[in-house]
Formats: structure tokens, C-alpha cells, sequence
């Protein structure tokens, strides 16, 4: 591993955390996550936890690897993978390390460019904030759960004893004063980085190119491009295998994008409908 | 569904979490939008008779649908949250304007038809209400198919046909479960006519999703599903052939009507169905890959 960990564009690395310009104008502010030198503390769980006050979601032993937190969820708006694969390391020297692969990865809302979520919600609840995130009014939400079926990544959820959507806001409140998000500011190797999101997105086409470099031919960005499926995330990762593998969904649509055809196919029924309560008075007499 | 790798073959998606009461309503508003239209119509060629009684199960729909979407909320006391926007992007946010003004235009013409005062008002908010019938009836196809819910995105195309001809089955089955034969006609024919189409398009979708189109057919579906076909054949079949006669005309309406709320809950059951199961979300997105047709990742 150390191939990897003695890497200077970790070490190095120096993005401004303050949200907000010089003069005061706020900027588009993100995630990168760089599951390559994640090692599963699970601190940004817990530092999530502890500073939005997001509740316990009870102890369950899964058994698959050191994940008891399952998934990402209202009470869960950071969750770590673990992957044990069969395969030994990618690094310079294959015949190092014990032929156990162990992918760790902390997940969480990707605030997309173009949000499903946003797009449906029918009472305005969530919306996009000054700093491009997308974030839950939980004044405004009456709990409808469009934006439940709608997030092409399982992240938007219902808190039953509650009744309204939970999910990560990017510490919305800690964004405002100009505070690193907790997960973040938690993260020991800096597996979670936050910053603006073209110095983040720089700084991760740099650091894949670094291990493919370095023979880490699996490294590659997840949702780094501007233009895919839900037009780039806010908070984008770094991945070892493919996304399915860590539970993210490998080519995500917003269904929006579709909206003008699935309008156009119900006024073709509507029409039709119409035509057909027509039809079934031809030949009446008035 | 083929084999796509996966997180412990956790869902990647959340299911659904609106409760049947959902289900209930897609078939409740589905019926109130076309009998709205059936009224409508009915007036304009002179079937007072017929207009009368659809108009009655137009009310009907429109007054139990609401308790049913607002119950289901989390926080049912905030359900005006609804109209503090119209959102063109929201489905639900438009289907909430369609259906409070449908409410509101059939209460008045069923309130103006029962007083017997105001004809004109009648008229209009009748002819208002049968106009947005038909979009009452198939917004909630599109309702529901703007989720990341595989078994509905994916069934985008058909499921508003399959909608308005199963509420247009509906609607013509309620009509003549409670019209005398002789002005029934036009609600027979409309049931006929609906359970056809309907029973071509769900054909349709199914044909055409493929492997997709599974939880339609898998699991508790494969009962209602075919509830749904063989009830819905067979109470048309009897409102075509012998629904002059009124015994039969009730028993194929009641049919048709329970075909139709089995067919709802099959649609509504196959989201959940589609999103226990990650491959559902997976397979398709990786085909897509490969055929070299994603956006980027
Ligand atoms: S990941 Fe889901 S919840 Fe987060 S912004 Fe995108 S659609 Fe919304
Ligand atoms: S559950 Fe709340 S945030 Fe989600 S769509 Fe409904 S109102 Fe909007």
C-alpha cells in the first residue's frame, strides 16, 4: 500500500474550505471522496451523526465485512462500504500483500447538477442552495416521499416515527460560516475532501492519473463528468472497481430528462381517451 | 434477471414507501377522470339519464381520493403544502392542481345537477371537469413512471395508455352497474372498449420490457395479475354480449371494476417488486454502457 498512501497529491493538497469568495458571493462547493485511501474508521459516519443530530439507527450485525450500517439512508447520510475481494492489490510489486482486496467507501447524497429529487418534490421543500447543494427544508416537507422513488441512488429516505425525507445536507449550516463539513474535517487520511467543485474535480482527474501511473489500472472517477446522466454530482468519488460493486447504480438517469416524452405519451392516451368516450355514443340517437 | 454484479445484492434504490392507499388512488382518480368525461359527453348528445349517474361516480372518486393521498403523507396536516407551487417538473405537483380542480368542477355540476338550479353553471363546470377528465386519469402513469423505480420508468411509454383504458373501462362499468339498460348503451360500449385496449397495452408492455418487465408477473403479481386480465375479459365480455339485462350488467360491471383495481395494484406492486431486486436497476444501466449509449460517468 504504501505505493499509494506515499502519494504527494494526498499530502499536499491545498484547497481553500471557505465557501464563500473574498467578496462575500458564495461558491459551488462539493465532495471529493478518494475511496483509494479510505480505511473504513467510519469517523465520518459518526462526525455526521454527532453534528446533525441524526439518530441512532439501531445495532445490527450484518456479517457482510465491517458494514453493520447497511446503507445509506435518513438515518445514515454517510455509510462506508467494505468489499473483500478475492484479488491481491494493484500496486507496483502484484506479488505484495495477502490476495485480499479490501475496498472501503464512504458513500453519501451526491447532490446532482440536476436533481431527480428537487425536480418532483411538489412542495418546493427541497431546493438548491447558494452553494449548489440541494437540501431538505424540514419545515416544508409533508413527507409525500416522490423524492423517495425519485433519487437514482437510494439516498433520499423516510423517517417513519417522523414522517418527513432525511438525507445529507452538506452541512448546509457549516457551509454558511464558512466551516468544512464534519465528515470531512473528521476524515483522518483525507479520504473525504471538500472544497469548490472545479478545484475538487481537478484535483481527481490528477489523482487518477497518479495511479494509473502507478499501475492501479482500476482506479477511475465516478461521476466526474459534467454531462452525465444527472449533469456531474456535487460530490463525486473515486472508485476501485465498478459502482455496482459498492452499491451505486453504474450509468444513473434523472427521469426528468424524459419527462417531455412520458407527457407526451399521457396526452396521446388522454387524447385518445377522449376520442373513445366519443366513440361510444356514435350511432346514439340525441 | 440476468446476473449483474452488486452490494451484497442490497437494493440500490429505496423502494417505494407510499402505502396501498397509493394503489387505491390510482384506481379512484383513474375512474373519477373518465366518468367526468362520460358525463360530459353524455350531456352534450342528450343522455341526461346516463350524464346524471356518471357525473354521481365522477363526485364519488373525487371525494374518497383525497383522504386516500393525504393519509399517506408523513405529515398529513401539511398537505396544503401542496399548493404553495405549481412545479411543472413535479408530476404530483400538477397532478394536485388536476385533481383539486376536477374536485372542485364536479362538486359544483353534481351540486347544480342535484338542486336542479343553474343549468349553465352546471353545464360549464361539467363540460370543465370532462375536459380535465382524461388528464385526471393518466397523469398518475406519468406519475409514477418519473421515479427511478425501474419497473416504472422503464414502462414509461405504455403506462398512460394502460391507464386511460383501464379508467375508461372503469368508468363505463360504474355507468352501467347503475343506469338503466336502456340509456347504458354508450357506458357498455365504453367498458367493452376500454377492457380491449387495455388488455392489448398491457400485452404490449410486457412484450416490449422483456426481462424488465418481470415484477409485473413474478411473485404475488402473477395472481393479480391474472386476476386482473380474467376479470376484466370476463365481466366485458358480459356487459358486450347479455348487459342489457340488468343482472348481468351488474355482475360484468363489478367485474370489470374489480379488474381494473387488480390491475392497479399489479402496476403498483411491480415498483417495489423492481427495486427489492438490484439488477433490475443495474442490468439496464450496464447494457447501456456497453452498447456505448452512457452519457458519461
Ligand atoms: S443523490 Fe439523490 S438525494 Fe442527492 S441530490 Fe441526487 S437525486 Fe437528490
Ligand atoms: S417527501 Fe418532502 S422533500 Fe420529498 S418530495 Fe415530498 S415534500 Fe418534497
Amino acid at each position: 500500500m504504501t505505493a499509494i498512501s506515499g502519494d504527494p497529491t494526498i499530502i499536499s493538497h491545498d484547497i481553500d474550505v471557505a465557501s464563500h469568495h473574498p467578496d462575500g458571493s458564495p461558491r459551488a462547493m462539493g465532495f471529493f471522496t478518494d475511496t483509494s485511501i479510505c480505511i473504513g474508521c467510519k469517523a465520518c459516519e459518526v462526525a455526521c451523526k454527532e453534528w446533525n443530530l441524526v439518530p441512532d439507527d439501531g445495532l445490527s450485525f450484518t456479517g457482510d465485512s465491517y458494514d453493520n450500517t447497511g446503507s445509506i439512508g435518513c438515518n445514515s447520510w454517510r455509510h462506508v462500504a467494505f468489499i473483500e475481494q478475492g484479488r491481491p492489490v494493484a500496486v507496483s510489486d502484484p506479488e505484495a500483500g495477502d490476495g485480499l482486496r479490501w475496498l472501503m467507501s464512504s458513500d453519501v447524497c451526491k447532490h446532482c447538477a440536476h436533481a431527480a429529487c428537487l425536480d418532483v418534490c411538489p412542495t418546493g421543500a427541497l431546493f438548491r442552495t447558494e452553494f449548489d447543494t440541494v437540501v431538505v427544508q424540514q419545515d416544508i416537507c409533508n413527507g409525500c416521499g416522490y423524492c423517495v422513488s425519485a433519487c437514482p441512488f437510494g439516498v433520499l429516505d423516510k423517517r417513519r416515527e417522523d414522517g418527513r425525507v432525511w438525507k445529507c445536507t452538506l452541512c448546509y449550516d457549516r457551509l454558511r460560516g464558512d466551516l468544512e463539513p464534519a465528515c470531512a474535517q473528521a476524515c483522518p487520511t483525507k479520504s473525504i475532501q471538500f472544497g469548490p467543485v472545479d478545484e475538487l474535480l481537478a484535483l481527481a482527474r490528477e489523482r487518477v492519473d497518479t495511479l494509473h501511473q502507478r499501475g492501479v489500472g482500476d482506479a477511475r472517477l465516478y461521476g466526474a463528468d459534467r454531462d452525465n446522466g444527472v449533469g456531474g454530482f456535487g460530490a463525486f468519488f473515486l472508485l476501485l472497481d465498478q459502482p455496482e460493486v459498492y452499491g451505486l447504480p453504474p450509468d444513473p438517469v434523472v427521469s426528468t430528462r424524459r419527462l417531455g416524452q412520458m407527457w407526451g405519451a399521457a396526452a396521446a392516451a388522454a387524447g385518445a381517451l377522449a376520442l373513445g368516450v366519443a366513440a361510444a355514443f356514435l350511432g346514439e340517437r340525441r | 434477471m440476468t446476473e449483474a454484479r452488486s452490494y451484497y445484492g442490497r437494493p440500490l434504490l429505496k423502494g417505494p414507501v407510499w402505502e396501498p392507499d397509493i394503489a387505491a388512488y390510482l384506481f379512484t382518480g383513474g375512474l373519477a377522470g373518465a366518468s367526468a368525461t362520460l358525463a360530459a359527453a353524455a350531456r352534450r348528445r342528450g343522455n341526461d339519464v346516463l350524464a346524471r349517474r356518471a357525473l354521481m361516480v365522477a363526485l364519488a372518486g373525487l371525494i374518497v381520493s383525497p383522504p386516500l393521498l393525504i393519509r399517506d403523507l408523513g405529515r398529513p396536516a401539511r398537505f396544503h403544502h401542496m399548493l404553495r407551487v405549481l412545479k411543472v417538473t413535479s408530476p404530483m405537483s400538477v397532478g394536485t392542481w388536476v385533481l383539486s380542480a376536477s374536485g372542485l368542477a364536479t362538486g359544483v355540476a353534481t351540486g347544480c345537477e342535484v338542486l336542479g338550479v343553474m343549468p349553465r353553471l352546471r353545464t360549464a363546470t361539467e363540460t370543465a371537469a370532462g375536459a380535465l377528465g382524461p388528464a385526471l386519469a393518466t397523469y398518475t402513469a406519468v406519475l409514477i413512471a418519473d421515479t427511478a423505480v425501474p419497473a416504472w420508468h422503464e414502462a414509461r411509454f405504455e403506462l398512460p395508455f394502460v391507464f386511460a383504458a383501464s379508467s375508461a373501462a372503469s368508468a363505463g362499468a360504474a355507468a352501467a352497474l347503475v343506469t338503466p339498460a336502456a340509456s347504458a348503451r354508450p357506458a357498455r360500449r365504453l367498458c367493452a372498449m376500454g377492457a380491449l385496449v387495455e388488455l392489448a397495452a398491457t400485452g404490449v408492455m410486457e412484450r416490449r420490457l422483456g426481462e424488465a418487465g418481470q415484477p409485473y408477473s413474478t411473485g404475488g403479481n402473477a395472481v393479480s395479475r391474472r386476476l386482473a386480465r380474467g376479470l376484466t375479459a370476463a365481466g366485458a365480455l358480459a356487459m358486450t354480449l347479455t348487459g342489457r339485462r340488468r343482472p348481468a350488467a351488474i355482475l360484468g360491471g363489478l367485474s370489470v371494476l374489480a379488474g381494473a383495481a387488480c390491475l392497479r395494484w399489479t402496476v403498483f406492486a411491480a415498483g417495489a417488486h423492481s427495486v427489492r431486486d438490484p439488477a433490475y436497476a443495474v442490468g439496464p444501466q450496464r447494457a447501456r454502457i456497453e452498447r456505448g449509449e452512457s452519457r458519461g460517468g
